[in-house]
């Protein structure tokens, strides 16, 4: 299971435009050509491993293509820095935060390290979540834009860390949250950019036929009978024993399968009791398929989602929810729970079924095994309002119409 | 035939900006309604219904699924989803009858106002940027541009032009009558139902009653 060649390959614009069509694509080029000569800057702390450089990573060149000047510089940092970051990464997500006031110290004398060894000339600088937040002191006078783009939830963050942050955040021009429930109060104008997946991606592009069943056949799943799919870490907040409760409830009705995909156990160690936990409630249930999967599995986990006959995401608490993203894109229909982004993207018996107890998804897998045409357009129509609103070229968009608004605005 | 002014294609892109208000309950929800932005009522539901265009049917704005999905209140959520936005030329209108059934609602029934919603509503604002697309002086240029046209320009000339003419007619409509003098296209045109059609549908309909028009 290693990294493909495709899943190293940079994908062109041209290659979204049997995707997206001919017109989305020029309308992009129509927008950039508004932001002539501007120059663009993305700063992060990491150029490998993580969501935001992997989503950097593949924006990036597609601005490029736009004509436009684009440079992604990464901060740097020693381990003390990025224990200290990532203490604050989890405090402001409302974890506990038990670091001395010397950590803010630490944090800072890195940022002025950074300040001296990065140029900040662009017009438009986005910095990346909290690791770089520090750097707005070395924003230049003058008519820049910088922008934070935040991507964790702050709705609930420790008030100690949130205090000495706050003021930094706040000289920005604007900050984008990928939620509005995941903003907070703020004196600066706030924006939303829904997450979005790269339907080119290992993840995500379509498979040949064959890849899909060696696949199944790898993992012993039947290609015959129904397949029932739930894909995400083994956490608890996931609830994999609930998906199995619901599975045994439709298991009375339908001789169908369940895979339960993720990773986080190897790691974790509560991953690792969840996982325990998930096999005892599974007992010898040939039928139930538990895929402790490495971070590398995103081939897997594409023929997995695209062998399925619903893709559930039955979690008790959730983020944006890209795992039903990735769900929609296959055209699958998708019974998940109505909490987090989940709503934002399962518009109720338009898109997609949702639930708020293990009996209402059990309900709504039966139905939609009962009534196979209303699951065809449920995936037609998801696949659709994925394409509409999260995938990557559509974050491409808001970036430039964001740049554009800011120019208009000076 | 050439005509005496040419149809301005226009695209708007759309930031979505978080407005920091929200409401737990159908109460909050009125006052919501009542505070918020031009710009937020807009965006919930002009902006909305274009946002859902590929639906055909079963979707009319944010607030009436919001009712239907987080309040569990169908009736609501129907008399909500029942007003049309092509019978508004003024924000203010709209948020007054949004209010009215609001309003109506929780006298009829004073013991649902405060039950919390399972999610939170979060009202958000459009800031729009138009971006000219080129002009078309015949109804052949016209339909030729009109086959490529993406949806965010669609969306602006069919759905969301009432608010800038107002006028209860779309951009296309307003071109065919007032411009080419074409009044009976320009009605059918504007019979078109976007609510039970997909943008898509629309824009093959238009293109039909245009390929009809010419070939009188």
């Amino acid at each position: 299971m290693s990294q493909s060649a495709t899943e190293s390959r940079v994908s062109r614009l041209d290659d979204y435009a049997h995707l997206l069509g001919a017109g989305e694509i020029a309308e992009l080029r129509t927008l950039a050509g508004r932001l002539e000569g501007r120059t663009i800057q993305m700063i992060n702390s990491t150029s490998v491993g993580g969501g935001v450089a992997e989503m950097l990573n593949r924006i990036v060149p597609l601005v490029e293509e736009l004509n436009l000047a684009i440079r992604w510089d990464v901060i740097t940092g020693g381990d003390d820095f990025f224990a200290v970051t990532k203490a604050f990464h989890n405090a402001l997500q409302g974890g506990c935060f038990d670091l001395s006031d010397e950590s803010f110290q630490t944090f800072l004398a890195y940022s002025e390290q950074n300040r001296a060894r990065l140029r900040f000339d662009a017009d438009f600088t986005v910095i990346h979540d909290p690791q770089p937040l520090a750097l707005i002191d070395s924003r230049p006078a003058g008519a820049n834009a910088w922008i934070w783009r935040c991507h964790i939830d702050l709705a609930k963050p420790v008030r100690r860390v949130w205090d000495f942050l706050a003021p930094y955040i706040e000289r920005f021009d604007g900050a984008i949250f990928s939620s509005p429930a995941f903003a907070r109060q703020l004196r600066i104008p706030q924006y939303l950019f829904y997450p979005s997946i790269d339907p080119l991606s290992e993840k995500n592009r379509e498979l040949e036929p064959e890849v899909i069943e060696g696949i199944l056949a790898e993992f012993q799943i039947d290609p015959h009978r129904p397949v029932l799919t739930q894909v995400s870490r083994f956490d608890r907040w996931k609830d994999p024993v609930g998906v199995v409760r619901a599975y045994q409830l439709v298991k009375r009705y339908f001789d169908c399968q369940l895979v339960l995909a993720g990773g986080g156990a190897d790691d974790d160690p509560e991953g690792e009791a969840v996982l325990s936990e998930v096999r005892e409630a599974a007992g010898k249930d040939p039928d139930i398929h538990v895929l402790s999967l490495p971070p590398w599995s995103a081939l897997e986990i594409n023929a997995l989602q695209r062998a399925s006959s619903i893709i559930l995401q039955k979690s008790l608490r959730e983020g944006f929810g890209l795992t039903v993203t990735e769900g929609l894109w296959k055209k699958k229909p998708v019974v998940a729970s109505a909490i987090g982004g989940i709503p934002v993207q399962i518009i109720h018996k338009q898109t997609g079924m949702l639930c708020h107890s293990l009996e209402g998804a059990a309900y709504q897998i039966r139905y939609l095994l009962s009534n196979p045409a209303i699951a065809q357009k449920l995936g037609e129509q998801g696949h659709e309002h994925v394409r509409e609103h999260f995938l990557i070229t559509r974050n491409v968009r808001r970036y430039l119409t964001l740049f554009l608004h800011f120019l208009h605005r000076e | 035939m050439k005509a005496s002014q040419a149809f301005e294609f226009v695209t708007a892109s759309y930031l979505i900006r978080i407005s920091g208000r929200e409401a737990g309950t159908l109460a909050e929800l009125q006052q919501g309604i009542e505070g918020c932005s031009d710009a937020s009522i807009f965006y919930h539901t002009f902006q909305s219904l274009g946002r859902h265009h590929f639906l055909n049917g079963g979707f009319s704005n944010d607030f009436a699924q919001w009712v239907l999905g987080s309040c569990n209140r169908p009736v609501l959520a129907e008399r909500l989803a029942s007003l049309d936005i092509r019978n508004y030329v003024a924000v203010a209108d709209l948020r007054a009858d949004l209010v009215q059934i609001l309003a109506g609602y929780a006298q009829a029934n004073p013991q649902e106002g405060t039950h919390n919603a399972f999610e939170n509503f979060f009202f958000c604002e459009t800031i729009e940027e138009e971006i000219p697309l080129g002009a078309a002086w015949t109804l052949e240029e016209f339909r030729a541009r009109l086959t490529e046209l993406p949806h965010a320009s669609l969306q602006f000339h069919f759905i969301t032009s009432r608010l800038r003419l107002h006028l209860h007619t779309n951009d296309f409509s307003h071109w065919f009558s007032e411009v080419l003098g074409l009044h009976s296209l320009a009605r059918s045109v504007d019979r078109i139902d976007i609510y039970t059609t997909t943008l898509d549908s629309a824009r093959d309909r238009i293109v039909a009653l245009v390929d009809r028009e010419a070939s009188r």
